[in-house]
């Protein structure tokens, strides 16, 4: 994976850019390693015992700490907590050590203050009923927390009582002008939470076309319901006022979310079909339907193929048995999948990889690095080799790459791909320079070796070949080489 | 416990009394041994505010996770769920409600705190599953703004982003008012706000409203914040995108951090004792809280990676040469005077040992080759090279199926610094993505697209190069291990909204005023009055103290970026840092996805 260290230091030394790396002048891993070596002597002499730093269970928390608790008390009774008890005892006194009088606030009542300060009493808190305090008890009476101690409350006060957490009946604003209000000082709010209760208000109290035509001049309260009918799950709603907006796209998107949920494939792809026809942005149509296509194509392969596993008669499947099934799967990995299983197969069939290119119009490019990607892993290299050997008209075989040879050579290399096999795809990068350093990097010796000759580069060669096999027929070939009286060198 | 809270310019140990003391209000109000049922995101913040001595303090005795099925067996008298008010939670509680041995003696009572605020819609929701009636406290816990640091606060509220720019949803907006309508009841009031985006705009309106309406928030305190600077995400959309790479960014980038904590990687840190013959190597993760309590983290988590090394070389020295000093210890006196250093030495070696560990693992990685090329890649777009067409790097990512969010987060980027990308590229890349990723993240991408961080260049005009130069965004000459600019904090660029920042406190925006029109959303200024007995008097060299709020997120480089201001010698202002949640790139885009699994009930 990792390139040469010498090869690294090259192409950082060729960038315009800085490398990231601990600065090789100080020698940063050697300093890492300094004091890492320092930490290690220190262990032998002082007790490894971090009594005096915070004390952490067998899970890495923190005892004490709120997470590591939940497992503890979940897990153990009551008297294994007791013997904890030192461990949390000091962790409580510690806390108490703390000075406690920074602050005197608690943050409800930075707000809730009102009783400490009455000069700031306002008309309603006179009017309502007690302290916030007081609020408590009357909850202990469900039944009549809905029930209203003042009946008219103005639409703002009564936005104000809601962000305060109290509850309030908005029953009785009847008249539409009164719940556009209170809709209006809700939003003036900002509180997410109260214009969203005013709005499932306004939605069991209106008419659809009403709402809807009051909210397409009420933006804020609008994101507010769209986002409260994604939440809630309340699709037809939220298509209906989609529609009605004329948020066309927004309405085919949301509904080909829907697959998502749908397990069944038959069912997916009898979803997916009836996705066609949205009104997607033209991009994405075609998406979709390609989406619907591949799933199609998919469930047809599936059952193909798992019939022919089970069967046991097809050689393929026998030796490199299925790790998982192909539906669902992206367009690539169905490639892959196709190259891998059903190369040789013609293109009439649903599952051959030139039936796939054509159908989804996959770009050369993407095609060749699969299937090479696939048949490298299968080690057929005679698949490898022709799928970059063009012929002209003529009658001349060419290798060609449209991914380039050394993208091709890294990929063989990944897949394990004898030296041989490489070797033969090193020499045809182009650049001379990137030939080499795959050929360093892989050890295709004949490859340097060759090269180094041609470049009539005596010193690297010479200095090369301490990198190769005593007594190799590779050493051999570079003693010759550098004993050829006939070679100009440059050096 | 919280000693890191009080070591900042801003004590923010207030902050954090006030939220346990509204806990253990609440608790008392359930009278009677407890059992509490926590929403599992919950856990973290809270422990934040207290621990598990506060609650069992006030007779919380069994604390369980909140799952669907019937609660287990516990005789305590009230059973409290702590939640956050989702509706798929209010699901799960009435399963448990429901399943409630109604003829089991005594009865249990039941109470629900939401956290941060009580919600209509859910309750409205418990009452359609008739289970309402059953509780008897129904209550909200303001757990606004949580204090993570001496100098940091944060709502973490996942998902505030897409709420606010794909949602239109104003709710976290709301809370993070409040939240600085405590802040101000505690810490007076700010007497000048700034703000840049529409939802700073928004956050400004409601606070003066609030103090209009609720006079009681009206106080004496001396003002200890000078300014409140509030900043959209949108604004700079650019910045999270790119890979942070000063160590707790890296960290984060890494691992993960969650509210203070971080998971690693075990194998090294196993304890190497003699004779333990490694029996017993610690399969589970290791867990390590990282803040600024620990003195050597507070040293090294804002440096540049490539900074950390000598630094931790350093102080292996220090520390070596601190247990030598045994050998010269002869006098009972001396030997008395070195044994009682010991437990701070202890410390602080293994603080050495564990970020030795830490920093090896990341050296791991950002030696590989892919996170070089990964970085040549984003330094390239942030400087503004061939941001225009495809590019060969994210093709092969996906060619090699990389993980999908970080092919996003260099598109995005590229997109961004471009102004948008041309139609035709943008398709590609879409193409490219869902071929090989799967159709359904048609929906991811309009997400994106949604929230502006994707787009096709509609204008025909890119703006980038120009706020790029006037910003001075990309620093070619940056100085990893002595910073002298922010652009250290990503080895080359200064994050947007830090710069911003900068430059609002020298010399002013009036000096930007063309930039600031292309970025999104308005710029505005307000005062808000403080009584005459308030006004302060700077004493000569007292440095200013600003808030900066960041609404929709902000990572720890940008963090690291406003430390290194407050710390300059000659800058005049120190920073508090407050957000509705800590991201990194990877968790902001993750946030923007469609979830794609059904629900796990």
């Amino acid at each position: 994976m990792s390139r040469a260290r010498a090869d690294e230091e090259e192409y950082w030394h060729s960038s315009k850019f800085r490398a990231f790396t601990f600065d090789d002048e100080d020698d940063e891993l050697s300093q890492l390693k300094e004091s890492k070596r320092a930490v290690n002597s220190l262990r032998d002499i002082v007790d490894d015992d971090d009594d005096d730093l915070e004390k952490v269970s067998w899970s890495g928390d923190p005892v004490g700490s709120i997470s590591w608790s939940i497992k503890e008390t979940a897990s153990s009774s009551t008297s294994s907590l007791e013997s904890r008890d030192s461990s949390l005892q000091k962790g409580y006194s510690s806390y108490s050590a703390f000075p406690k009088q920074a602050s005197s606030y608690s943050l409800s009542s930075l707000f809730k203050g009102r009783n400490k300060l009455p000069s700031f009493q306002s008309l309603s808190d006179a009017l309502s009923d007690t302290g916030v305090k007081n609020y408590a008890p009357e909850l202990r009476r469900p039944k009549a927390e809905y029930k209203d101690y003042s009946s008219d409350w103005s639409p703002k006060d009564t936005v104000r009582r809601m962000q305060r957490g109290k509850v309030c009946s908005l029953e009785r604003f009847r008249s539409l002008q009164d719940k556009l209000v209170l809709l209006d000082e809700a939003v003036a709010g900002h509180d997410g939470n109260i214009i969203t209760a005013v709005l499932i208000f306004l939605k069991r109290t209106l008419r659809k076309e009403i709402l809807f035509q009051e909210l397409e001049v009420r933006q804020v309260a609008l994101c507010h319901l769209i986002h409260f009918l994604k939440e809630t799950g309340e699709q037809k709603l939220l298509l209906d006022l989609l529609r009605f907006l004329d948020r066309t796209e927004e309405v085919a998107l949301s509904q080909y979310r829907e697959h998502l949920n749908i397990q069944d494939v038959e069912k997916r792809r009898e979803f997916l079909k009836g996705c066609i026809g949205l009104p997607f942005s033209a991009e994405d149509t075609s998406h979709v339907q390609d989406h619907y296509t591949l799933l199609e194509r998919q469930i047809i392969i599936e059952a193909n193929d798992r019939h022919l596993e089970t069967a046991g008669q097809s050689e393929i499947f026998r030796k490199y048995p299925r790790k998982a099934s192909i539906l669902n799967m992206p367009l690539v990995t169905t490639l892959f999948y196709s190259c891998f299983y059903h190369y040789t197969e013609a293109e009439g069939t649903f599952s051959s990889p030139t039936n796939l290119k054509k159908t989804f119009k996959i770009p050369d490019k993407q095609y060749v690095l699969t299937a090479l990607a696939a048949r490298a892993k299968l080690r057929a290299w005679n698949d490898v080799d022709a799928l970059f050997t063009t012929k002209n008209w003529l009658g001349y075989t060419k290798k060609k790459a449209p991914i380039g040879f050394h993208r091709v050579v890294e990929i063989l290399q990944r897949n394990n791909a004898p030296v041989q096999v490489l070797q033969e795809y090193v020499r045809l990068v182009e650049d001379v320079e990137t030939q080499l350093n795959l050929a360093t990097k892989y050890k295709c010796h004949d490859v340097v070796i060759d090269t180094y000759r041609d470049l009539k580069d005596r010193i690297q060669l010479a200095a090369y070949r301490c990198k190769v096999e005593r007594g190799s027929a590779e050493e051999e070939k570079i003693d010759s080489i550098l004993n050829n009286t006939q070679i100009r060198w440059k050096n | 416990m919280a000693a890191h809270l009080s070591s900042g310019r801003v004590n923010l140990t207030a902050l954090r009394e006030a939220g346990r003391r509204e806990l253990r209000e609440f608790l008392d109000k359930c009278a009677g041994s407890k059992a509490i049922v926590w929403d599992e995101y919950l856990t973290g913040p809270f422990g934040l505010i207290a621990q598990y001595s506060l609650l069992k303090e006030h007779e919380v005795e069994k604390m369980f996770t909140l799952k669907p099925g019937r609660l287990p067996q516990a005789d305590v008298k009230n059973i409290i769920f702590f939640v956050r008010p989702k509706l798929e939670l209010m699901d799960i509680i009435t399963d448990n409600v429901l399943r409630e041995d109604r003829g089991r003696s005594p009865q249990r009572d039941f109470h629900i705190l939401f956290v941060p605020r009580r919600s209509l819609l859910c309750e409205q929701w418990l009452k359609e599953q008739g289970v309402l009636g059953s509780f008897i406290h129904r209550e909200q816990y303001s757990l606004d703004l949580i204090p993570f640091d001496g100098d940091l606060l944060s709502m973490e509220s996942e998902s505030a982003f897409k709420e606010c720019y794909l949602e239109s949803d104003q709710t976290s907006l709301y809370h993070a008012a409040k939240g600085l309508m405590t802040l101000q009841a505690l810490y007076g009031t700010i007497p000048q706000i700034f703000g840049k985006g529409e939802c700073a705009r928004h956050v400004a309106n409601m606070m003066i409203r609030m103090k209009r309406e609720f006079p009681g928030s009206q106080n004496s305190i001396f003002p200890v914040f000078d300014t409140l600077l509030l900043l959209d995400r949108n604004v700079d959309l650019l910045t999270p995108l790119a890979t942070q790479l000063t160590y707790e960014g890296l960290i984060d980038e890494i691992y993960g951090i969650q509210n203070t904590y971080v998971k690693l990687p075990p194998e090294k840190f196993a304890p190497k004792k003699q004779g333990e013959g490694g029996k017993d190597l610690p399969t589970e993760p290791k867990k390590l809280q990282l803040n600024s309590a620990e003195e050597l983290y507070a040293e090294i988590r804002d440096k540049n990676f490539n900074a950390v090394g000598s630094v931790l070389s350093k102080k292996a020295k220090i520390i070596s040469a601190a247990f030598e000093e045994r050998h010269h210890a002869k006098t009972v006196g001396e030997i008395k005077q070195f044994v009682s250093q010991l437990p701070h030495m202890q410390a602080a070696r293994s603080s050495l040992a564990n970020h030795t560990s830490i920093a090896e693992l990341i050296k791991d990685i950002t030696t590989s080759e892919d996170f070089f090329d990964n970085l040549t890649v984003e330094q390239e777009f942030m400087s503004g090279i061939d941001t225009d067409k495809v590019n060969n790097y994210i093709e092969d990512c996906i060619a090699q199926k990389h993980p999908l969010i970080k092919i996003l987060r260099l598109v995005c980027l590229q997109s961004v610094c471009n102004s948008g990308l041309k139609q035709k590229v943008l398709d590609h890349y879409k193409k490219e993505i869902i071929q090989t990723y799967g159709y359904e993240h048609i929906l991811t991408l309009n997400n994106l697209e949604k929230a502006g961080l994707l787009k096709s260049q509609t204008s025909g005009r890119n703006n980038y190069p120009t706020i790029r130069k006037t910003l001075r965004l990309w620093m070619d000459d940056v100085n990893e291990q002595n910073p002298n600019d922010i652009s250290y904090v990503y080895s080359g660029y200064a994050p947007l909204s830090v710069r911003l920042a900068q430059l609002l406190a020298r010399p002013g925006w009036r000096s930007i005023e063309e930039v600031l029109k292309m970025l999104p959303g308005p710029h505005f200024e307000e005062r808000q009055q403080l009584p005459t007995g308030l006004q302060k008097k700077r004493q000569h060299g007292e440095n200013r103290v600003t808030l900066v709020f960041f609404l929709g997120g902000v990572t720890y480089a940008e963090i690291a970026a406003l430390r290194f201001l407050s710390q300059m010698e000659d800058g005049g202002t120190e920073y508090v840092i407050a957000t509705t949640k800590l991201i990194n790139g990877t968790s902001w885009i993750k946030s923007l996805m469609e979830k794609l699994e059904p629900a796990p009930f």
